[in-house]
């Protein structure tokens, strides 16, 4: 459930990226690594697991499977608040420079 | 259990060679802007994209995939605040797991990770290259 909603997440900020020239302006850029990343990682983890236990990795317990899903959500809070850190450091669109 | 420290490792050592394949190609750049141009170290490349940042795309990939699988080891209580810091570390026998879990799982995470951004820096170069030339070929025409 984690690996899915990272990888909803990665496809949605790719195509941001790709079709809003304010995104690229914003580094929406790092975003879309970021999920790419993490989406590799856990498809390996995945995998492992799918070897492990074979056909049981898809019949998941409805309590892991919420657990994952908060997890998931959780994930991308976190990555949401370390690119807008991120760019309120970089400051691309001069906002701090201005007032400075 | 710490499978991302691999991938975080990995990501150490790219950063690194980031800041001086940088250092190279800011140092081939006033070189040739002063009509040095003893560039042995081609970097602006041809057709647009340096490498650094190519690399810094890996860079990203890397550190951002390792800290959401940080957090997540820390959501399941497999990182703790206090020493050893990975509650695998605390007996033998975990931690003889965790490092075939890291030889497993966490090289293969780097393998993939790095595979994967090769792909599109090939993709990338060959976007360039074919930009480039249908510019040639437009300046031909005119």
């Amino acid at each position: 459930m984690t690996l899915l909603i990272t990888i909803l997440a990665a496809v949605v900020a790719t195509v941001i990226w790709y079709s809003s020239e304010k995104a690229r302006e914003l580094r929406v850029i790092n975003l879309v690594f970021m999920f790419w990343g993490a989406s590799l990682m856990w498809l390996v983890d995945a995998v492992v697991e799918f070897i492990e236990i074979r056909a049981e990795y898809f019949q998941p317990a409805a309590a892991d499977m919420l657990n994952d899903a908060f997890l998931g959500f959780s994930v991308i809070a976190l990555a949401l608040v370390i690119w807008v850190v991120t760019v309120l450091i970089k400051d691309p669109k001069h906002i701090f420079a201005k007032k400075g | 259990m710490a499978c991302f420290l691999v991938p975080t490792a990995e990501a150490v050592v790219t950063t690194i060679i980031t800041k001086v394949v940088q250092a190279k190609e800011k140092k081939a750049g006033i070189e040739k802007a002063e009509g040095l141009e003893k560039v042995e170290f081609s970097t602006e490349g041809k057709h647009g994209t340096p490498f650094s940042k190519k690399l810094k795309w890996l860079n990203s990939m890397l550190w951002g995939g390792s800290v959401l699988l940080a957090f997540e080891h820390l959501w399941h209580g497999e990182i703790t605040p206090f020493f050893p810091f990975l509650t695998a570390a605390a007996n033998p026998e975990d931690a003889a797991e965790m490092l075939h879990e890291m030889a497993t799982s966490g090289v293969a995470m780097a393998v993939l990770v790095t595979v994967v951004w090769g792909g599109i820096v090939i993709v990338s170069n060959v976007i360039e290259k074919r930009a480039a030339s249908a510019g040639e070929e437009a300046e031909v025409r005119s």
